[in-house]
């Protein structure tokens, strides 16, 4: 063997050993590290007084505490629970990075004011927020998932059925294509006057402009999936004796789903957008309300509390589509973990 | 050249006969009218097996698509037992080149296909499991196409077709893409399933052994608009052996009939 491919060869071990031997330094000090981040929160909140009138500093610092302590105590009763601590051993540089995060923010709003005030609050601000307001918050929260998912499932329904109907039927296609063709990308929100006009309540007509914003995009994927399910399936079952129904339900539909969820994605995202404006221009309940309503009294902390909850609300809706989606096409490799 | 059909088993029929009569057929290409089938006469004894070889785009697949009734003939009649063929019907079932397994569906509920698509599944479940004992792959039946081979998938397919109890099977090339050692196994298999069943089988292929090795007929087809060529019986008993001395002279001669003397 020459020298190079011999050193070529060894490479492998050699790099595995570096690793094994810095890996558990490097794992402690990073333990350390992030408890340290945590106490230094707490140490900021409750050594410096506040530059204004925030509640919840000593509950932020007794918090921050408890998280401190956290990877210090999984590492020493870790093998009581291997799971759990194999979770908080992932996360542990997140851990840091959010302790020195929040100490920096604790450091540059409440005490130094080194960001202009009052438009970043400091951390316990927040944590006041969701201790204190927690009830219009939860009633706000609320509101604005009722107002999705009735129009979402309305709109994701109504184009769904439209895109099977333009996908199987000449004459609905003849009728409803040019029609779809013109209002179909038109932005839902430029209906908003209209809409808030036309309807018996803002209310409504803000079901109605969700439902427009997601009915357009499943329409359209789920009649490009109709449209391109291979011939050779509707041969196969007309062979068989299959009805139209059966070529519809069982061979169209289900062919066409995997393009219909693309819609559903593409339609749920573009409805956050209306439901947030809606809410805020008409709709006198929401998250989007709220953030009106706090910008108003320039109650900047709540406005940050409903922004965090408003982001979780919208991830969940997605997670959840994703959850479904795996299981009705659970036939498929998964490709995408959201 | 042209034999008398002969039925060269001796089990119980339970096929159909087909008779083609004057059968032209003819597509639009481009706005200009593309002639496939000219004039085709054939009848097809109940129980036969008959393969029609032909020329790559000569119109075998086309005369399958109007036996089973998927499309209506430019010209001609296609009879069935006496009566004519006006569209699908479960009696005639045809396997694809492609298995074209629904993806959605297991192995199970693909073969159940057709029982589900007349309502007849609730009574019939047994039969599902017993085609797919049948063709060997009743530990997949919880398995989904995505993760069959080729051959495995070909043979659910055939499965599909064979729970209907078909009077009239139609193969459409349907080891055109196995390997070579599959498909060895599967002509056996299907000639198995054949002389065990007793429907009339219509093979469409393009590979002249696996004609010989299968059919008690071959009816040899022209290029494009096809027309019937020659009609030989092949009166051998099964399982065939290639090397045997009367099917390389049959071969030879089919050979001939297709212009490619100079092979052999």
């Amino acid at each position: 063997m020459s020298p190079i491919v011999e050193r070529l060869a060894s490479r492998p071990t050699r790099v595995g050993d570096w690793a094994a031997s810095r890996k558990a330094p490097i794992r402690l000090a990073l333990t350390l590290a992030a408890s340290a981040s945590w106490f230094l929160l707490a140490l900021v909140t409750l050594r410096w007084p506040d530059v204004g009138d925030w509640g919840r500093g000593p509950e932020l610092a007794a918090g921050a505490i408890f998280i401190g302590v956290a990877p210090i105590a999984v590492r020493a009763l870790g093998g009581f629970w291997p799971s759990g601590a194999a979770r908080v051993r992932r996360a542990t540089p997140w851990l840091l990075a959010l302790g020195v995060f929040f100490s920096v923010w604790q450091a540059s709003t409440a005490k130094f004011a080194w960001l202009p005030q009052p438009f970043f609050p400091p951390p316990h601000a927040i944590l006041e927020v969701f201790t204190d307001d927690w009830a219009k918050l939860l009633q706000s929260v609320v509101a604005s998932i009722k107002l999705e998912l009735l129009g979402f499932a309305l709109g994701a329904c109504t184009g769904f059925v439209v895109g099977v109907l333009l996908g199987r039927s000449r004459a609905f296609g003849y009728w409803v294509h040019p029609i779809m063709r013109l209002i179909g990308p038109l932005p839902a929100i430029a209906w908003l006057p209209i809409a808030f006009y036309a309807f018996p309540s803002s209310w409504s007509a803000s079901i109605f402009l969700i439902g427009l914003t997601t009915g357009f995009p499943v329409a359209v994927l789920t009649w490009s999936g109709v449209a391109s399910v291979n011939s050779a399936y509707y041969d196969v079952a007309r062979t068989l004796g299959a009805s139209r129904a059966f070529l519809i339900f069982k061979v169209a539909i289900p062919a066409a789903l995997p393009h219909v969820f693309v819609g559903l994605f593409m339609g749920l995202g573009a409805s956050f957008a209306v439901l947030v404006t809606a809410e805020m221009m008409g709709v006198k309940a929401g998250l989007g309300f709220y953030l009106q309503w706090a910008q108003g009294w320039a109650a900047y902390a709540n406005m940050y509390a409903a922004l965090l909850v408003m982001s979780l609300m919208c991830t969940g809706f997605i997670s959840l589509l994703f959850k479904i989606r795996d299981r009705v096409l659970s036939y498929q490799k998964a490709d995408l973990k959201w | 050249m042209v034999s008398a059909a002969s039925l060269a088993t001796d089990r119980g029929v339970a096929g159909a006969s087909l008779e083609i009569r004057r059968l032209s057929h003819e597509f639009t290409f481009e706005g200009a009218p593309l002639p496939v089938l000219s004039s085709i006469d054939l009848h097809v004894e109940r129980g036969e097996f008959v393969a029609l070889l032909g020329p790559s785009g000569c119109g075998k697949s086309t005369l399958l698509r109007l036996v089973a009734g998927l499309e209506p003939p430019s010209e001609g009649k296609i009879f069935t037992e006496g009566k004519p063929i006006l569209g699908p019907h479960p009696s005639r079932v045809v396997v694809f080149q492609d298995p074209t397994l629904y993806p959605w569906r297991n192995v199970w509920d693909n073969v159940a296909l057709g029982l589900e698509a007349r309502g007849t599944l609730k009574r019939r479940r047994p039969r599902v499991d017993e085609t797919l004992r049948l063709v060997g792959l009743a530990s997949f039946a919880k398995a989904y196409p995505h993760q069959l081979s080729g051959g495995m998938a070909q043979r659910v397919a055939l499965a599909r077709a064979l729970v209907n109890d078909p009077e009239l099977l139609i193969l459409d090339e349907p080891l055109g893409k196995l390997d070579s050692l599959t498909r060895l196994t599967m002509q056996g298999e299907i000639v198995n399933l054949w002389r065990n069943a007793g429907f009339t089988t219509l093979l469409v292929t393009h590979d002249i052994e696996e004609a010989l090795l299968m059919a008690t007929r071959v009816v040899v087809l022209s290029e494009r608009p096809a027309v019937i060529k020659a009609d030989i019986a092949i009166d051998k008993p099964y399982p065939r052996n290639r090397g045997d001395a009367e099917l390389v002279a049959k071969r030879r001669e089919i050979l001939g009939l297709l212009g490619f003397e100079a092979v052999w």
